[in-house]
């Protein structure tokens, strides 16, 4: 799998950036993260119908722009730099994923074209009170009612969940798992945003008590179709995690050029001008990982997918905190304070390498890939 | 006859005309590669005359695949001359005299003179521009006293390449001279330097009272430094241009030597937590070959970024982790060693079983933070040159060098 952007991409990835060095300055996260809906809808809308960003990987019959797993990725990368407040990584990424994998071709022609528009704000609830992000820890029911179906029980730290319009649910039936659509106005539906440690990240309880959903997943098992979905949110939640090292990368090394003590810049004094370096060398070692999990989320192995997501979620989690935890202490007590950003940076990567799997889980689970 | 005008074809009927009047299969190494320099296909960015035919050095492939396909007996230039073929070569034909380049570079391709490169001291290492062999001139010599170390292969060497202070009154960097030395001038003494492994791959040189003749001097006096950089980036090119198999390489000794355990020797909590670390080394591994792999990619682009300069870094700190590794998944296994395992030259029969290699490799490791380079001095090129953090504040500049302190 050779990793290389075209010229195209490098548009793109320009075009975004400076989309969101003007619609997600610092400003406006800590604005929008104060807020309980952590988004700002207009942003939103510009984002689908100006820059078509929300349907990149939607096909383009679907309403969408057509495009690959390494768009999504060049767009995660640059919201991740910025911190950007909205629920990309929710519906375009996780929903959009696991209805182009799950969904028939009636329920994706229904559900697709409104996630592209930007009208449709949709999730994906997997992790139960485990929070565990793996498909073979699902065990919440759903019971045949009828044509329809019903779902009992609790869905955690389910991203977006409290705003989402639609939420796509695994759940078990007596043919295996499958995926069920619930309406975010659906009776017998309780949700309630988590305070979270990461302010710019919003997540949710979702309690289902009977509560009416549809079947989008057919009668087959959605077993390997979620774990793929997985794969993909694992490299899209990777190649982010490298935006921000890299940001973190960049702030430190700037405030080191400047920054005077006893009569000289702090980047000369090798232990600052070292831990630099160390998060040069991390940074390159997670872009190396991400950009190659996001082409095999683009290619068909999914094999190559599977070692490939747990790599990238296993060092640039790893990468990513570690330049933001350095990034505090080259800035010594400003970097402490409220005001700068850079704890802000220090909660997402945190909050980040817990999504979808901690570093432990996924190196557990590559070993045994490796039959290691 | 114009150089841009030698086509591939050209280039392979011209290796065949060196096999029809010599065929490595039937004549001897010095024969066959003395005909190969002459035919100019010995180095062919080289200029005519001194082993090339001033192509671009992307060439040399064509010459060696088509000897490949019609020759069993295949020299490798690194088991027959490293350091000469590698480093001296350039060296000499960038700033050596008329003389050395008529007479030294046909028999540095052919492994007849064996060469060393004689830089590094006991109060030099990370610092070499303070070296403080002394040079002085007397008449039509120069006359030399001081210490070399870590030489490869000055025991079996020809001629060295020396750098030495000829004017310990200028700042460092304006007082040394280049020079060529012939290896058995009396005065020279080459004794081994055995290492933490007990073998000597290097050497330690004593220098007492030698002789040099004045013309055998690299470019000017005073210019040593200019030379060495020539020699010194060769270096860099011969060690940086490696990427492994996915799974090659130390990664791959270290999976086998962890499958190989028997899962009885492990306490069972033990056990996964020494599992997370051998998968933890296993995906540095593939990221270090990927990074490498990237470098590639955007330096044929024509846009060379950081990834490239990370490497040594990062494969030298990660070498020593993947040893250290194997060393806990031997246990108590690694207790043990070779017996007699003290002084000596390299036996790589001696590490012929795996259990063998990976406590050789425990040991050798140590070095890779060192060589070319201290991981120290990495870091200081990465926050300097590609982050562009300022230097440190330095003593040692725009003074005579003879006033800058120096360990005893």
């Amino acid at each position: 799998m050779e990793v290389s952007f075209t010229s195209e991409h490098e548009e793109l990835r320009q075009t975004v950036r400076k989309f969101m060095q003007k619609e997600s300055t610092e400003q406006t996260v800590r604005n929008l993260m104060e807020t309980e809906r952590g988004y700002d809808a207009r942003t939103w809308e510009r984002m689908a119908s100006e820059l078509s960003l929300i349907g990149l990987a939607v096909p383009e019959k679907f309403g969408g722009a057509g495009y690959t797993a390494i768009e999504l990725g060049i767009v995660m990368e640059e919201m991740g730099r910025e911190l950007f407040c909205g629920p990309y990584l929710s519906t375009a990424v996780l929903a959009t994923s696991a209805l182009l994998r799950c969904a028939d071709d009636a329920a994706k022609a229904k559900l697709l074209p409104p996630i592209a528009s930007g009208k449709t704000i949709a999730t994906l609830a997997l992790a139960e009170e485990s929070g565990r992000y793996d498909v073979g820890a699902i065990a919440m029911r759903a019971t045949r009612d009828g044509a329809n179906w019903r779902l009992d029980g609790v869905k955690n730290y389910v991203l977006d969940g409290h705003i989402a319009d639609v939420v796509l649910v695994a759940a078990r039936t007596d043919t295996g798992l499958g995926l069920f659509q619930v309406e975010g106005s659906a009776p017998n539906f309780s949700r309630a945003s988590l305070p979270t440690l990461d302010l710019t990240r919003k997540l949710a309880r979702l309690t289902f008590n009977g509560t009416p959903a549809s079947l989008v997943s057919g009668n087959s098992d959605a077993t390997s179709a979620l774990e793929h979905v997985l794969g993909v949110g694992s490299a899209m939640l990777a190649v982010e995690q490298v935006g921000g090292s890299q940001r973190c990368l960049e702030m430190s090394t700037e405030y080191a050029k400047t920054r005077l003590q006893f009569g000289r810049p702090i980047g000369s004094f090798q232990a600052i001008k070292h831990k630099c370096a160390d998060m040069l060398v991390e940074t390159e070692f997670a872009r190396s990982a991400a950009y190659h999990a996001v082409f095999c989320a683009a290619g068909s192995d999914e094999n190559e997918l599977k070692s490939a997501s747990h790599m990238a979620r296993s060092y640039c989690s790893e990468a990513y905190f570690h330049a933001a935890a350095e990034n505090i202490q080259i800035h010594g007590g400003m970097g402490f304070t409220w005001e700068h950003p850079a704890h802000l940076y220090f909660k997402r990567a945190r909050a980040s390498s817990i999504l979808f799997g901690d570093p432990i889980e996924h190196r557990q689970k590559l070993g045994a890939l490796l039959n290691l | 006859m114009p150089k841009h005008e030698i086509t591939e074809t050209e280039l392979r009927g011209r290796v065949g005309k060196l096999l029809e009047e010599a065929h490595p299969d039937k004549v001897d190494q010095f024969t066959f590669r003395g005909k190969q320099f002459d035919h100019g296909l010995a180095w062919v960015h080289f200029p005519e005359g001194y082993g090339g035919l001033g192509i671009s050095p992307g060439m040399q492939a064509v010459v060696m695949d088509e000897l490949n396909r019609h020759a069993k007996t295949m020299y490798d230039d690194m088991a027959i001359n490293a350091i000469g073929i590698g480093m001296c070569a350039p060296t000499v034909l960038t700033h050596g005299t008329q003389w050395m380049k008529d007479n030294l570079l046909r028999r540095i391709f052919t492994g007849e003179d064996i060469w060393c490169q004689l830089f590094s001291e006991p109060g030099a290492g990370s610092d070499v521009a303070g070296l403080a062999t002394r040079a002085v001139r007397e008449g039509d010599y120069w006359v030399l006293n001081g210490q070399k170390v870590w030489t490869s292969l000055a025991h079996v060497s020809k001629w060295g390449m020396l750098l030495a202070r000829s004017n310990p009154d200028a700042p460092k960097h304006a007082g040394m001279s280049y020079f060529l030395l012939d290896m058995q001038s009396p005065g020279v003494e080459v004794r081994p330097l055995h290492q933490i492994t007990g073998e000597a791959e290097f050497n330690e040189v004593f220098l007492n009272d030698v002789k040099i003749p004045a013309d055998r001097v690299f470019g000017r006096e005073g210019e040593g430094w200019k030379g060495a950089i020539t020699t010194l980036m060769n270096e860099r090119t011969a060690i940086g241009g490696a990427v492994s198999r996915p799974g090659g390489g130390a990664i791959g000794l270290l999976v086998d030597l962890w499958k190989s355990r028997d899962r009885k020797r492990f306490m069972p909590e033990a056990e996964i937590v020494l599992r997370d670390r051998v998968v933890r080394l296993y995906i540095e591994s593939e990221l270090l070959r990927m990074t490498v792999q990237r470098a590639k990619v955007a330096r044929k682009a024509g846009n060379p970024g950081p990834e490239g300069s990370v490497a040594k870094l990062a494969q030298a700190e990660l070498n020593k982790r993947i040893w250290e590794c194997a060393m806990d998944v031997l246990g108590a296994d690694s207790l043990t060693y070779e017996a007699g395992y003290e002084r000596r030259r390299p036996n790589f029969k001696s590490r012929e079983t795996r259990l063998a290699l990976a406590k050789y490799q425990f040991l050798r490791a140590r070095a890779n933070s060192i060589e070319g380079g201290t991981s120290e001095v990495m870091r200081n090129i990465l926050g300097e040159r590609v982050l562009g953090l300022p230097g440190e504040p330095r003593s040692d500049k725009d003074v005579p060098w003879k006033d800058i302190p120096r360990s005893a």
